[in-house]
């Protein structure tokens, strides 16, 4: 007999039941039929239902047998008591479901492999200097020359790839006028050949389509991209799209699954290093890519990182050379930027660097949750296994080993998490897409692959399991021990559950003071960080980005906004190279007095007359730019450059040198917010007028709109600007509000996760202790009984019960507090203006979680209260 | 343990089993009948035994067993005797012959 029939055989019990007892009565008959007495041979046969056990256990696996038949009483129990087993599972499922989403997140941006050849031999080169407010920060760009240089100096050890960050650009196809907007990256010719990947259709860079810049006119797909773009038709190979003034023909599509190596972008056209414009590639101080470094099969890393180490030390005595009037900190500090090289076998992305902590606190406070549901379903087992204890010593008296019981309590928790894990499941499979839609803004969309696949899989199968052992073997393991001498007689140690329990309890309002403390830290970070001021009023402001084909001289700039003007709806419009807080910025130097070129760069944007009005950013002093004020001889400036170069004074009528000659300052306006990192103070900015003598191809109109809603006007304004001058393309609609809120996406996503964690932690600590203060109130009812009955009370009874809860919520607070204050480290750059060790921080969480526990004794301290001495002592 | 001394040596009853259905297929009760003949009436098997025997050698490969009808219409289960059952029964004849001689030389060394 096959194991495989064996193990069927475990399912199918009655009907095997039924076979044996036909053997057996066959074997009777015939017996019977051989002329022997029927009772002598039944006799001499034994007890046919011995003799079915022991077939029985012949003809299957005993051990999953046993298995089986604890499953079928343990699922029989859950559903016995549904409103408990459904509180249980619902809690658990939701805690897990929630760490299993977290794992996909931090799998999907930081954990898992590119889909390359020996991803584990990447790395990534990266840059630690110290920035101008003295802090360690981290960079990974390269300029092209750099690149090269450090390519040859390792290339007998590793192959080095450069790879431009995934940008989000404007391309026509064919003659088809209509802009659609794709991610480009510029990479390497030798990228696909190292990575070993295989055209899906045509064919791949090789590093003869990446020699002589400008010459390389070919693009490769994504396979994303060629199946959303083109629904995979082979026929779009050979085709032209334009990107710019650039004409490039698609020649191929990258293997299905590889979609760049920017982490959280999906690439969708790769285009070869060499099509950068030529200046960019031939500049030492343009620095616009990443050096990805993978070593040849047994090369060292150490021996490597040194050799890059002393060719970068060389580039940057080279470049230092160059540089004129700087100050002596300035080259101490840029003498101490060091190289990094890190592992990137995960890819190399700036979300993975936003996100990565952002992650962790979230890993962090799901983890804490599922701890409190932990506890609170241990809390539930121990005390049905109280309730069991009978029936527990029951079967120890007739023979039940104590592995075989630790294995029926294992059984039933095993149920419980099963079920949790099916919802939880569902829950992971809707929640993770959902955060990852939160943190894409519509400029900068996060695209990462979730897919659920055996890594998830086992993740859930581990965590199912560890949360198993993790609630249910303390319970298993105490019903196990039962004592049946004593069970049965009824007088077991009372208090020794609850000790268990109430440690548990502890532990959960420690776990839940954590999250409600770490949440309040993000959501006070949240809230001082949207309201950091900007300086402009962002209502109903309208950008429109526009693009033109070939750049076009200011005046016709000036009429397409002229005509903007005039439309209905619209209450002022200017022009300006981009939105304020948009991410883009330029800066400049700025000399005053004839001094070197001060430290601090300023910020530059070049904006129309009106511009101030329209984003209602005040006038102090001097004037606004007119349509005579033309690039670069007039310069309007905010408080910060004054503050920063003429020690806060007037700088009306005063000049500065930007290094190619004197700008002269006539209007003075309020600090306004120009970069997007809101955490900054609001930088230095020379506003120059938006009419250079050379023609632009970009330009942003603001709009102010007199309606409430501008986006109303977006597709009227897109057409005007088409009909204004033809060349003119609106590739981009935002509002101002949407840019200004995409700045605090980060952190209105962990403020509003970690108030729907701490809720749930506080509603699941809630009923644990609710749980655990009803039990243990049934438990010593015979114990306030006496207490009644010999004078105490019904106060005295409330304040004994009262203090105990006390005193486990201040224990709990307490090691809860230990533990937030020693974790503020690890999410501080994640914070902003709060400090951990404030009053409220402290005094807020402790007193929710204080008030919830009373709330949630309330019902056993009444319930103790009631308690009749009579009838409880006359009770067995 | 019964006093009479028709008990089948222990260890002994697979290898008898097994040897009877070398013979012929046959049902269970058949089998018990035949060892009786054979050995003369010195082992009776229990029926008992027997059935969990039979289980036995199934599940370790050694037998089939079909369900036949008898001439009175009856259903009967038939064993009858694999290949692995036949090199099983072999080993296990070579096994007891040589353990049987052995116990022979020494009953009568001593005797």
């Amino acid at each position: 007999m096959s194991l495989l029939s064996r193990i069927a055989n475990v399912f199918r019990g009655r009907a095997m039941s039924r076979e044996i007892d036909e053997e057996f009565d066959s074997h009777i008959a015939d017996a019977i039929e051989q002329g022997r007495d029927p009772a002598e041979v039944r006799r001499a046969f034994g007890s046919p239902l011995q003799l079915r056990e022991a077939s029985r256990d012949l003809r299957l696996l005993p051990w999953l047998d046993s298995l089986r038949a604890d499953s079928v009483f343990a699922f029989r129990r859950l559903l016995k008591t549904k409103a408990t087993s459904a509180a249980a599972i619902l809690s658990l499922a939701l805690a897990m479901g929630a760490c299993t989403s977290a794992f996909r997140l931090i799998d999907a941006l930081l954990l898992r492999p590119l889909p390359v050849a020996a991803p584990e031999r990447l790395h990534a080169v990266a840059f630690e200097g110290i920035g101008a407010n003295r802090q360690s920060m981290v960079y990974d760009s390269c300029s092209y020359p750099m690149f090269e240089r450090m390519r040859a100096a390792v290339k007998d050890q590793a192959e080095s790839i450069a790879v431009s960050y995934a940008e989000r650009i404007d391309l026509t196809y064919g003659s088809g006028q209509e802009i659609e907007r794709a991610y480009r990256q510029f990479v390497s010719g030798w990228m696909f050949s190292s990575f070993g990947l295989k055209p899906a259709a045509g064919r791949l860079f090789t590093a003869d389509d990446d020699v002589t810049p400008g010459a390389h006119p070919v693009v490769v797909l994504s396979h994303d991209y060629w199946t959303r773009r083109f629904a995979a038709d082979p026929q779009a190979i050979g085709r032209t799209l334009r990107i710019g003034d650039g004409v490039y023909q698609i020649v191929g599509v990258a293997e299905s699954g590889f979609t760049g190596t920017e982490t959280g972008t999906v690439t969708d056209v790769f285009v070869p290093m060499m099509m950068k414009s030529p200046r960019t590639l031939a500049s030492f101080t343009n620095f616009w890519l990443r050096t990805l470094v993978q070593f040849k099969p047994g090369a060292a890393v150490e021996p490597v990182h040194e050799r890059l180490r002393a060719t970068f030390r060389t580039i940057q005595e080279e470049r230092a050379t160059t540089f004129t009037g700087i100050s002596k900190q300035q080259m101490d500090r840029f003498f101490k930027e060091k190289l990094l090289l890190e592992p990137a076998a995960a890819g190399r992305s700036n979300l993975q660097r936003e996100y990565r902590r952002f992650l962790l606190a979230l890993g962090i406070l799901v983890t804490l949750v599922l701890l409190i549901a932990c506890a609170n379903l241990a809390n539930l087992m121990t005390a049905q296994a109280a309730a069991r204890s009978r029936e527990m010593a029951l079967r120890v008296s007739i023979g039940a080993g104590r592995l075989r019981l630790v294995q029926l309590v294992l059984v039933e928790s095993f149920w419980l998490v099963l079920l949790a894990t099916v919802i939880g499941g569902v829950f992971a499979w809707r929640s993770a897409p959902f955060i990852v839609g939160m943190i894409s803004s519509p400029e900068n969309p996060a695209r990462l692959t979730l897919p659920a696949d055996w890594r998830v899989l086992g993740f859930a199968l581990a965590l199912a399991l560890g949360v198993t052992f993790l609630f249910g073997l303390a319970p298993a393991l105490r019903a196990s021990s039962v004592k049946p001498v004593l069970a049965l007689k009824g007088g077991e140690d009372p208090h020794s559950r609850r000790r268990l329990m109430h440690a548990l309890v502890v532990l959960q309002i420690a776990f839940c003071f954590v999250v409600h403390f770490v949440a309040g830290l993000f959501i006070a970070s949240f809230d001082s960080l949207s309201n950091q001021p900007t300086g402009f009023s962002a209502a109903r402001i309208l950008n429109l980005e526009t693009v033109t084909q070939r750049p076009q001289p200011a005046v016709f700039w000036d009429q397409v906004l002229e005509h903007l003007r005039t439309l209905p709806g619209v209450e002022t419009a200017a022009l300006t190279t981009w939105p304020l807080m948009s991410g883009e910025s330029s800066v400049g130097s700025v000399a005053v007095n004839g001094a070197p070129p001060s430290e601090t760069m300023t910020d530059t944007l070049s904006v129309s007359p009106g511009w101030f009005d329209a984003m209602r950013i005040p006038l102090l002093a001097g004037r606004e730019f007119n349509a005579g004020d033309a690039n670069p001889a007039v310069a309007i400036v905010n408080e910060a450059f004054a503050r920063q170069f003429f020690d806060g004074a007037n700088p009306i009528g005063k000049s500065y040198d930007n290094g190619r000659g004197s700008v002269r300052i006539v209007g003075f306006v309020r600090d306004a917010r120009s970069r997007d990192d809101l955490r900054l103070p609001i930088r230095p900015i020379a506003y120059l007028p938006f009419h250079a003598p050379q023609p632009m191809a970009r330009g942003t109109f603001v709009v102010r709109t007199s309606t409430a809603n501008p986006l109303a006007l977006a597709s009227i304004l897109r057409q005007e600007v088409l009909r204004a001058r033809s060349e003119f393309r609106v590739s981009n609609i935002r509002t101002q509000q949407e840019i200004n809120r995409s700045k605090t996406i980060r952190e209105r996503l962990l403020a509003m996760l970690a108030m729907f964690f701490a809720a749930v932690a506080l509603l699941l600590a809630a009923i644990g202790l609710y749980g655990v203060l009803d039990y243990s109130v049934l438990q010593r009812r015979r114990e306030i009984g006496i207490r009644m009955a010999i004078g105490a009370q019904a106060v005295d009874i409330a304040r004994r019960l009262t203090a105990e809860i006390f005193l486990m919520v201040l224990a709990g607070a307490i090691a809860g507090l230990a533990l937030g204050e020693a974790s503020v480290r690890y999410i501080e750059t994640l914070l902003f203006q709060v400090r951990p060790s404030s009053f409220g921080t402290i005094a807020i969480p402790l007193l929710v979680i204080l008030t919830t526990a009373l709330l949630a004794a309330l019902p056993a301290v009444l319930r103790a209260v009631r308690i009749d001495p009579v009838t409880m002592l006359r009770a067995d | 343990m019964e006093e009479q001394n028709t008990d089948v040596i222990q260890g002994t009853l697979d290898m008898l089993i097994l040897k009877t259905l070398s013979l012929e297929p046959m049902h269970g009760f058949g089998i018990a009948r035949r060892i009786e003949q054979i050995s003369r009436g010195v082992f009776k098997v229990n029926p008992g035994s027997l059935l969990t025997a039979l289980q036995r050698l199934e599940r370790g490969g050694w037998l089939d067993a079909e369900w036949t009808t008898t001439e009175n219409s009856r259903r009967a289960k038939v064993y009858k005797l694999t290949r692995a059952g036949k090199k099983q029964l072999d080993s296990q004849t070579a096994d007891w012959s040589r353990r049987a001689s052995a116990i022979a030389r020494l009953l009568k060394a001593e005797g």
